[in-house]
């Protein structure tokens, strides 16, 4: 199932990734090619076959910790990498025109 | 004769003698940043050198031995780690120009438990940029090569690691195996990797790519410094809600127990047309080996390999894409101007921090986990994971091993599958299986390949949480073969 130019636009509208027009035309036969080989598996009867819905061995339940306030990162701290910030907020572009 | 010198120890000889007082941590310390200045220019191994980190460690764990407070073996020993752990106050891309001069403000549990074990750390490793890739050619900052062969890629996307550990460069190294990033890079570059069972080691600050698949691994120059780095850094942490409570096995009390008496699956579908001649041959000659030790081999099925890397490329990339989402521009890393607002200030971000790999996977897993497709991609890969994991069930019901290649050829030349991405993701056919299963997996060296003289790598698999049984058999192999020897033209010479 080749992918179109406009499903690749419309992908990488979906993961917020802008591609140039020549990432475009490069991408639509490459994921097409990776499609093709992944329609490998509709050879498979899978009907009531479970899915690995997690990948912890053998079932092994894992304990939840307890529910406790425990320090944090600092607000200076968190705020370090930030590539605008205002006050103890991460700034970012206008959202409401 | 001149005495061996110190980076030509192992990690446990090093060890014996930073106990002894024979060698001090600050001497080793300094002889591996010289050499590290000295090689890495052609090698590309290390993203960042931390040297004066490393000389402060260094003489903070001299000051123990003198005290006789060591910690274990590894206190004073140097080891580097992929950068995609994150180091308090040490910079950490993930070989990604997103990530360019993020300073992480917390280490990762791996880097705690080093740390408190003693050892020292010389710098962060060279990768593929968010782990995928099995070339180290994906990282956005320069290739890394396979110090035996400046030509071929060291493997990926641990390449940084199995890099330095074989060139000398660092008396061990931590990296992470998603699809076989650990294990290939180790059989490119012949040290022996491991990836341990899913939950043995906490990810916890560690850079996350596909979470159902990731796991934690040393990589070494020998299976007794690989057991030695698992037992301080895996066990239970309860930051990492998939860590196991299961207590960590003393691996290396375990190694000298031999291959008699181990069943040895050798699994059909492992050995036949795909593997190059040469790499074919090495493996068959390690599983005689085995043989005339007094194991038994043990013929098994695994009938679904074929489908691993189909399903591999529809979880990791579904799980990668989501992952993924957080590098936005607003809290950490790289930040576009974007014209028109926020959702333009994502794209841009996105479109000029990620290299095409990133992209790539994005577009794969977006296109997967996208509305009408989930049943068709994701759910079916989900059931195919449960169909391998049964192939492995039924074959340990008779061996306790499975045996096969790490990869089915040697150690390929940098740009021969770059372009290529479909060929490139085949070369993962024998390491993926591991990951969708949970199982652990050892890369050891078998020998060079007989025409080629570049190392060869055998993969043993074992049941979950059976490290020590795979440490076991590894040693037995290692020590009827012998080590490799170190790289032609990174050792003659003693800087």
């Amino acid at each position: 199932m080749p992918l179109s130019q406009d499903e690749v636009r419309r992908i990488a509208q979906l993961a917020r990734l802008t591609l140039s027009a020549e990432e475009e035309r490069l991408f639509a036969p490459q994921l097409s090619a990776i499609l093709e080989y992944v329609a490998l598996l509709d050879e498979l009867e899978l009907e009531g076959v479970e899915p690995m819905t997690h990948a912890l061995a053998s079932g092994e339940a894992i304990p939840l910790r307890e529910d406790l306030v425990r320090p944090s990162l600092e607000v200076e701290e968190a705020l370090a990498n930030a590539p605008a910030r205002e006050g103890a907020c991460f700034k970012v572009p206008r959202i409401i025109e | 004769m001149s005495p061996r010198p110190s980076f030509e120890l192992s990690l446990i000889e090093l060890s014996r003698r930073l106990e002894a007082r024979d060698i001090s941590s600050r001497e080793v310390t300094g002889a591996l940043l010289d050499r590290i200045e000295r090689w890495d220019k052609k090698l590309g191994a290390f993203l960042l050198v931390t040297g004066e980190r490393a000389l402060k460690d260094a003489e903070a764990a001299d000051a123990r031995a003198r005290r006789g407070e060591r910690r274990g073996p590894l206190d004073g020993v140097p080891i580097a780690l992929k950068d995609i752990f994150l180091t308090r106050g040490i910079p950490t891309t993930a070989g990604s120009r997103i990530l360019q001069g993020f300073i992480p403000p917390y280490d990762a549990a791996v880097v705690e438990r080093l740390a408190s074990a003693g050892a020292v750390l010389l710098g962060k490793l060279n990768m593929d940029e968010f782990a995928m890739g099995s070339s180290n050619e994906n990282s956005a900052y320069f290739p890394c090569r396979n110090p035996w062969d400046l030509s071929r890629t060291p493997g990926g996307s641990s390449g940084g690691s199995a890099a330095a550990v074989a060139a000398r460069l660092a008396f061990g190294a931590l990296g992470t195996d998603t699809g076989g990033s650990v294990r290939e890079p180790a059989a490119f570059c012949g040290v022996v990797g491991l990836k341990p069972t899913y939950g043995r080691v906490s990810r916890y600050g560690v850079i996350a790519f596909a979470s159902s698949l990731d796991q934690v691994g040393p990589l070494a120059r020998n299976v007794e410094d690989a057991a030695a780095i698992l037992e301080v850094v895996a066990g239970r942490d309860e930051r990492d809600m998939t860590s196991s409570t299961r207590a960590v096995e003393p691996y290396r009390t375990q190694l000298e127990g031999g291959a008699r008496g181990l069943r040895i699956g050798v699994a059909r579908e492992w050995l036949e047309a795909g593997v190059e001649p040469g790499v074919q041959r090495r493996v068959r000659e390690a599983l005689s080996t085995y043989e005339k030790m007094g194991a038994a081999l043990v013929d098994v099925s695994l009938p679904h390999t074929k489908y691993g890397i189909a399903a591999y490329y529809l979880i990791a990339p579904a799980e990668a894409s989501s992952n993924l989402a957080r590098y936005d521009g607003v809290r950490y890393g790289l930040r576009s101007k974007g014209d028109q607002g926020l959702r333009d200030m994502y794209g841009e971000t996105r479109r000029q921090g990620f290299g095409p790999e990133p992209k790539r996977r994005i577009m794969l897993g977006t296109y997967a986990l996208s509305a009408g497709y989930y049943d068709a991609y994701y759910l079916r890969a989900q059931k195919v994971r449960t169909l391998l994991r049964r192939d492995f069930d039924r074959a340990f019901e008779r061996c306790d091993v499975v045996a096969g290649p790490v990869a089915p050829t040697v150690a390929f030349r940098l740009g021969e599958k770059v372009n290529d991405p479909l060929t490139m993701y085949l070369a993962d056919v024998f390491t993926v299986t591991c990951n969708l299963a949970a199982l652990p997996g050892l890369s050891l060296p078998c020998g060079l390949h007989p025409s080629e003289r570049l190392p060869v790598g055998l993969q043993l698999i074992g049941r979950p949480f059976d490290e020590a049984t795979l440490f076991r058999a590894g040693r037995a192999l290692e020590r009827e073969l012998g080590e490799l020897p170190a790289p032609p033209g990174l050792s003659d010479e003693v800087p």
